[in-house]
């Protein structure tokens, strides 16, 4: 019997190695799996690479975990927003690494990663800073540069109903990373707001087929990151 | 350079009013954050304008009312928004389809700086203590077929942003189509610069006295 349902957030995040690489969906605070980082806080694997869009804002969620000190590199397109405080702190004493890459290009970097599809060519970049050091080419007379696929050891998504098989629907513009960071990494690991028994996800309506997820935990009521950012509060919880 | 009078041509709601009127019924539009965020204020009447936001919805409406936002329901700047009837919601693969390959008919950006050949300088000021964030700028100005500017035309300092070459590191090389300011409205084509339309009182000498890129008056 397949069932990928497991009973904590702890569970889920425990075979997480140090070193590894982590996707974590996410567009500031909409998406983000915020139980699955505190649990990882907990668990305490270092020296992460993070891909995700933001850093995270206060001290909750993925800022707490930078601000523990587990993260050695942030690939991501946005770092700084109106609460992020965490982040450039670290940046700009030179503690943490940053690889800056424009929004799309990291999409299809993630989305090229979970199809096999090892790089490819954008229009994206060229001419610009983010450009540097890239190989160049020409397809019919507009130039590009050569991106890289990212594959991932973990993917840490949110959603909002999943089943037994890790059949997932999210909700409105949390989705945003969620499904291509599903087929990017080697075990995806889900919070859902609700698990339903199968069948009750109607197949047309599935947004991420459960073979790109190998763990998922319910978290029926999941901290609200602006409302505990208001608060000033910080993970770990004092 | 002697700073442009603040009183001078138009206000930001007018220049947002021009832009609005130079976006086509049944367009697929792009706002970038901040001032240009307000054109959707001045669509004309009758036309039906289909919203984008990067972040995965299609068919965005207004902001709702004061405390009944939805945390997982917000635009590129991260601010609360709501849905259309006939909105669509999708992943950040089929957001950047949508403006990488082409299918999102305009974007309206801001910008630090805008050069003669159309380059757009509008993500990073190039300071070195500065946090580097590029977000979807790079994407849109890459993908989207029409691409309008709407800045003050100089600085607080009275620096021209309408510049021969940018100083700011570009989001894109000959990018702009138009670009909109509170003296003028500029189109780009074939690499230079072509004044299209003067706000009240503001004559050709004045425009080219505070822009330090050559400009074409075709009026």
């Amino acid at each position: 019997m397949i069932n990928k349902i497991v009973k904590s957030a702890a569970e889920a995040v425990s075979e997480i190695f140090d070193g590894a690489t982590l996707m974590i969906s996410g567009f500031g605070e909409a998406g983000s799996p915020i139980e699955l980082i505190h649990a990882l806080i907990d668990h305490g694997a270092k020296d992460l690479t993070i891909v995700s869009n933001n850093t995270g804002s206060g001290y909750v969620g993925l800022a707490a975990l930078i601000e523990n000190r587990q993260v050695k590199k942030m690939i991501c397109s946005f770092p700084k927003s109106a609460n992020s405080k965490v982040f450039p702190e670290l940046y700009q004493r030179g503690e943490i690494e940053l690889e800056l890459v424009p929004q799309g290009t990291l999409a299809e970097r993630i989305r090229a990663g979970g199809a096999g599809i090892p790089a490819f060519y954008t229009p994206t970049s060229v001419n610009t800073l983010l450009a540097e050091g890239k190989e160049r080419n020409i397809f019919n007379g507009i130039e590009c540069v050569l991106e890289y696929a990212i594959r991932a050891d973990f993917s840490l998504i949110k959603c909002r109903y999943a089943d037994r098989f890790g059949n997932l629907v999210y909700n409105k513009t949390a989705r945003n990373f969620g499904p291509i960071m599903c087929t990017a990494a080697k075990t995806t690991i889900v919070q859902a707001k609700r698990i339903v028994a199968l069948g009750e996800i109607d197949p047309e309506c599935v947004v991420t087929p459960g073979i790109f997820v190998q763990r998922i935990v319910e978290i029926t009521n999941p901290e609200d990151e602006s409302r505990l950012v208001a608060e000033n509060r910080r993970y770990p919880w004092k | 350079m002697e700073v442009v009078n603040k009183e001078a041509g138009w206000s930001t709601k007018e220049m947002a009013q021009k832009v609005g009127m130079d976006i086509f019924d049944g367009a697929y539009v792009n706002l970038g954050i901040g001032i240009p965020e307000m054109v959707a204020d001045f669509i004309p009447e009758g036309r039906e304008v289909i919203y984008h936001t990067e972040n995965g919805l299609l068919g965005m409406g207004n902001a709702p009312e004061e405390g009944k936002g939805d945390p997982e329901l917000i635009n590129a700047g991260k601010k609360y928004v709501t849905a259309i009837k006939g909105a669509s919601y999708f992943h950040h693969s089929d957001s950047f389809t949508m403006i990488r390959g082409g299918h999102i008919d305009i974007c309206v950006l801001g910008a630090l700086q805008v050069s003669e050949e159309g380059d757009l300088a509008n993500w990073s000021t190039g300071e070195p203590d500065a946090i580097p964030a590029v977000g979807g700028a790079m994407d849109l100005v890459a993908g989207v077929k029409t691409i309008f500017v709407i800045t003050q035309h100089c600085t607080k300092n009275g620096e021209s942003k309408i510049v021969k070459q940018c100083t700011y590191p570009l989001t894109g090389k000959s990018v702009v189509t138009r670009i909109y300011t509170n003296l003028a409205i500029i189109d780009v084509s074939d690499k230079k610069l072509f004044v299209r339309e003067f706000a009240p009182g503001i004559t050709f000498e004045y425009l080219q006295k505070h822009t330090e890129a050559s400009l074409i008056n075709k009026m």
